[in-house]
């Protein structure tokens, strides 16, 4: 899929990606020549198919988790499938909100979800996880449906 | 009508790493997964209900008992039976170094299976249904579920691919497939492969089963396989007590499928009540009685396979039984027919 800006005849670059939290999906394509901006929105079906397919609209912006298609996209999985990995998560806390939001994802999917998030505070220097900055790191993670 | 460039016209190799760079890396994970795995096996019938699970359970079991290395895929989604089969129902897997480490069932055989991943035994495999609307009584809107059909195959073809590309496998001197019933998803997991070193095909002598496996040998060939067998499963029964041998079926015509199609029968296997029973408890019958009719026909199966290596199998002349490992490929993915300097795999 690409966008071609017909004015310019230029094609259009990928310029950033926003999950709402409802499904959906905008990408924002931008024409290098006049600077016109697009937005593609997907509905949660569409959203849910490319997830499906392990591909991540503008590209990954985080390492594949193993497993990932299938722990995210089951609907009802095994809590306990995983091993307790060890969670990075010196030096990050989590506001009441945040974990009362952790705790709507399905519990076989948490740890991985939980994993996600410790990892992008550290690396963004962010010492406590919030709903304002879940919502951050899912919009540059690109984290549909999570 | 106005006259643009078109996707043909703008589409450039650099240019496509959005989607089809992504997929071009998901292949080159996976081969670059499996290239340490010395022979890949998948089981198969296309027909269900003839016992490719139980098959490929004791096969794998048979060659670890070998003293090989063996990791073992279960790629029937809906119905997995594999993991409980090897002993390693209900464990759990690791994650290190950015992989799933899979549990060991019994002989140290490696299991990925959505056995592992289900919320329970009984519980069928479901995807989560990202467009379902509630109906709103307020507005009337009778709400809308998308049928899973729509995204099913998409999701269990991303699935299998994690389950090959995604676990640490490790070097293996055999990774033993489980296809799942269905020409169609038969296919769709040869596609998926690298390479097809071996691959099994199980009928039982009944008409129907034969008519299922012919067109699945066909479509194995076409996929680029040559070293294809017939697994003949539930032949005859032999009386526990005297020894005799039953046929179970009037007409057995698996003589005459593998010679139609022009492959071996490199099995035939009779019924056991034993095999089902034991396996089915994760204790593959071929490490217990192993001097059981049964027995000596994974056996053999298992030694034969043990003489493959690489795509190659020991004494023949014309070397690659498969479409991997041809002088060339880069990176051991390469076109159907095995097309020699195929440099990308797509």
């Amino acid at each position: 899929m690409k966008f071609l800006c017909i004015p310019c005849d230029r094609v259009m670059e990928f310029a950033e990606r926003q999950l709402p939290g409802d499904g959906t999906m905008a990408a924002v394509f931008a024409c290098g020549g006049c600077g016109r901006e697009v937005a593609m929105l997907t509905n949660p079906m569409e959203t849910q198919l490319v997830s499906g397919l392990g591909i991540k609209v503008g590209g990954r912006t985080v390492p594949e988790q193993p497993l990932e298609t299938a722990v995210s996209g089951m609907k009802a999985g095994r809590a306990d499938a995983f091993a307790d990995a060890p969670v990075a998560a010196v030096g990050v806390t989590w506001s009441e909100d945040a974990k009362e939001r952790l705790s709507n994802v399905p519990s076989f999917v948490r740890g991985m979800v939980k994993r996600i998030y410790t990892d992008w505070a550290r690396e963004n220097g962010v010492a406590q996880m919030t709903p304002e900055t879940m919502d951050r790191a899912r919009t540059e993670l690109g984290l549909e449906g999570m | 009508m106005r006259k643009f460039r078109t996707y043909g016209d703008v589409a450039a190799p650099e240019a496509e790493k959005d989607v089809v760079g992504q997929v071009v890396a998901q292949i080159e994970k996976l081969a670059a997964r499996l290239a340490p795995v010395k022979r890949i096996i998948v089981v198969g019938s296309g027909k269900g209900g003839v016992g490719k699970s139980v098959i490929a359970a004791n096969l794998a079991a048979a060659l670890a008992d070998r003293g090989l290395r063996v990791g073992a895929v279960d790629a029937d989604l809906n119905g997995p039976t594999l993991a409980r089969m090897l002993g390693a129902a209900r464990e759990r897997i690791r994650v290190d170094n950015g992989a799933a480490v899979p549990p060991e069932g019994v002989a140290g055989i490696r299991v990925m299976s959505m056995d592992l991943l289900l919320e329970s035994d009984t519980a069928p495999l479901r995807w989560r249904n990202a467009g379902e609307r509630a109906p709103d009584p307020a507005t009337g809107d009778p709400g809308f579920t998308p049928p899973e059909f729509l995204f099913q195959s998409t999701f269990e073809a991303g699935v299998l691919r994690e389950f090959l590309s995604d676990v640490a496998w490790g070097e293996l001197d055999a990774l033993v497939i489980d296809a799942p019933p269905g020409t169609d998803k038969l296919v769709r997991l040869l596609q998926l492969l690298p390479r097809l070193d071996v691959v099994l095909l199980v009928t039982t002598p009944g008409e129907a089963s034969r008519f299922v496996v012919a067109k699945s040998i066909r479509l194995v060939q076409d996929a680029g396989a040559n070293c294809i067998g017939i697994v003949a499963n539930m032949t005859s029964h032999v009386c526990a007590a005297c020894g005799h041998e039953t046929p179970l079926f009037q007409d057995d015509r698996t003589a005459a499928l593998a010679s139609d199609a022009g492959v071996e029968v490199w099995a035939e296997l009779p019924f056991d009540v034993r095999l089902a029973t034991s396996t089915d408890n994760g204790r593959p019958f071929v490490l217990q009685d192993t001097e059981s009719a049964v027995a000596l026909g994974f056996r053999r199966m298992a030694e034969r396979i043990e003489g493959t290596e690489n795509g190659r199998v020991e004494g023949t002349e014309n070397g690659f039984i498969s479409r991997g490992g041809a002088e060339g490929a880069e990176n051991g993915f390469i076109s159907r027919g095995g097309a020699e300097g195929a440099e990308n795999g797509t």
